[in-house]
């Protein structure tokens, strides 16, 4: 099965660019990326922009109405996702709490929608 | 017509003690929950007309398992997107062929405790284990898990239907955790047993309705989880914790439902037949080496159990063991609970000083007020205990609570007054 690793947390200040703080919150997250290449459950996974990036839209009567921002504001925002392919949930949890970010925000994990 | 009756009779019976064992052992095949359900649902209408007319077979739950099976292939073969090559349709007919060959029909396989893992999953709402655990395993009709609920009938069927749905959907697995998850997923489901077991013990003292009994329930799950994963020492814990509160049931009420509380208890009314297994099943199960939560509340429920009388109960050791359950357990209940063995072992001031950081935790729980009374009242601060009452009884969930918390209120008044030399003003 497939499943959506959503991954939200709190927008907190990320050290600079070339610290060894910067290095070291990097170096997480590409032992845990590695780990799923490794394990073959990996389909794909990308970090979002922040959500002041966002724009929101939606079509109503044929006439697009697009939104500055994002869907709903929350504290806790969408920061990126991994894409899974696990044997049940238990699996699927097992990866999902390797997150980093999951020691601080939530990751929410979502089966695919089977429509084959 | 007595032949009819003899078949609901029978049917009830088996359904009473098998359905989780009739249920996971068809789940196990077709690896759909709702789909399983439905089949054995129209297996047991199925047996009303047959048994009616040939009797009830001499292997009931192998009958209702291969018809079961009958009526999923029926299903599957229905389906819209029916697929004769899919490989749960022919485990079904292979299955189905072995049935038919096999005239002994030996008995069916234990597949209850994947069932159990499955219904006690984290990922699924507590509310919705218990339901799902006592709908699957118990065979407690939906009305039933209602009731013991106050909820209505549709939003616990709708709450069932949900669970089913999101097993499926979300790939939620059919098997017993492996290695270092099995501790805790085991503590998952022990809290859903224990859930159910609570639930049970305060029907017996709210508005007395009648149901099947759920502590009773609690325990022939329990005895489940402990014969498919024995010499789990938290399993063996639970049990005997259970069984030592359940032997104590019939000195806990007075016959017209009120509430007495362990120090006012007849100790002749205990059932000690229950008691001493319980007591050998402590021993073992600290025997292990592996302490948990469960254990040492069954421990503290041995030093009561042991003890002859409410004033001869060994304080001090029990003092101890919520010290060490503590540890398990910072909750502000379980330290209320060590405040109350406190005020037995050094006196009231001492639990009124450790509770005081209890008051906010605890601002809208009934006990803790009535504990802060009765400390209170110790301490002949009768002011203080009177107030304390009362919020009690302002939280208090039904009538049998609020009345012993009454009477206990009125007793510490008369204490008051004597103390002061007035007599009660007799009118």
């Amino acid at each position: 099965m497939q499943y959506l690793a959503l991954i939200y947390s709190e927008p907190e200040p990320t050290p600079d660019y070339g610290t060894p703080e910067f290095e070291a919150m990097m170096q997480e997250w590409r032992d845990v990326t590695q780990i799923y290449q490794d394990d073959g459950v990996m389909l794909g996974g990308e970090a979002l922009q922040p959500v002041e990036t966002a724009t929101s839209i939606r079509k109503r009567d044929g006439k697009l109405e697009t939104m500055d921002g994002p869907f709903a504001e929350t504290k806790e925002q969408l920061g990126g996702f991994y894409l899974f392919e696990c044997k049940n949930l238990d699996e699927a949890i097992k990866y999902a709490s390797m997150i980093p970010t999951a020691r601080t925000g939530t990751v929410e994990v979502r089966p695919i929608m089977d429509v084959g | 017509m007595a032949a009819k009756l003899d078949v609901h009779e029978a049917l009830s019976g088996v359904i009473n003690e098998h359905h989780g064992r009739l249920l996971s052992a068809l789940i196990a095949n077709l690896r759909d929950f709702q789909m399983a359900e439905d089949s054995l649902q129209d297996a047991l209408a199925s047996a009303i007309t047959h048994w009616g007319r040939s009797g009830v077979p001499a292997n009931p739950t192998g009958w209702l398992l291969q018809t079961a099976r009958r009526k999923a292939i029926d299903r599957i073969r229905r389906a819209k997107n029916f697929d004769v090559k899919s490989k749960d349709y022919a485990l079904l007919l292979r299955l189905d062929q072995q049935d038919a060959e096999d005239e002994r029909q030996e008995e069916i396989p234990d597949e209850r405790l994947r069932l159990i893992f499955t219904c006690c999953h984290p990922a699924l709402d507590p509310k919705t284990r218990v339901a799902l655990t006592l709908r699957t395993l118990g065979g407690l009709t939906t009305a039933e898990i209602a009731r013991a609920f106050l909820d209505t009938e549709s939003a616990m069927a709708q709450r069932l239907v949900r669970a089913q749905k999101k097993i499926k959907a979300s790939g939620i697995p059919f098997e017993v955790p492996q290695g270092t998850d099995l501790p805790d997923r085991l503590q998952s489901v022990l809290a859903v047993i224990y859930l159910i077991f609570n639930e049970g013990y305060a029907a017996t003292r709210g508005e007395q309705q009648i149901r099947k009994d759920l502590c009773e329930e609690a325990l022939f799950l329990a005895g489940v989880v402990d014969q498919l994963c024995p010499e789990q020492a938290e399993v063996e814990g639970l049990i005997a914790l259970m069984s030592m509160i359940h032997a104590r049931k019939a000195a806990r009420a007075t016959p017209d439902g009120g509430m007495i509380s362990i120090e006012d208890q007849d100790r002749s009314l205990w059932d000690q037949a229950a008691i001493k297994p319980a007591l050998a099943l402590v021993k073992r199960a600290l025997g292990r080496g592996t302490p948990g939560p469960y254990q040492i509340q069954a421990a503290i429920q041995a030093v009561h159990a042991e003890a002859e009388t409410f004033q001869s109960t060994g304080w001090a050791e029990i003092v101890g063991l919520y010290e060490v359950l503590m540890k398990f357990d910072a909750s502000a209940v379980v330290r209320l609970n060590w405040c109350v063995a406190l005020s037995f072992e050094q006196g009231a001031d001492a639990a009124i000083r450790a509770s005081a950081d209890l008051a906010q935790d605890l601002a809208e729980y009934q006990p803790y007020h009535a504990a802060c009374a009765a400390f209170y009242r110790a301490a002949g601060r009768f002011d203080e205990a009177e107030e304390c009452y009362a919020k009690a009884i302002g939280l208090s969930k039904n009538q049998s609570e609020a009345m012993f918390l009454d009477r206990k209120r009125r007793e510490a008044k008369k204490e008051a007054e004597q103390m002061l030399g007035l007599s009660p003003t007799g009118r």
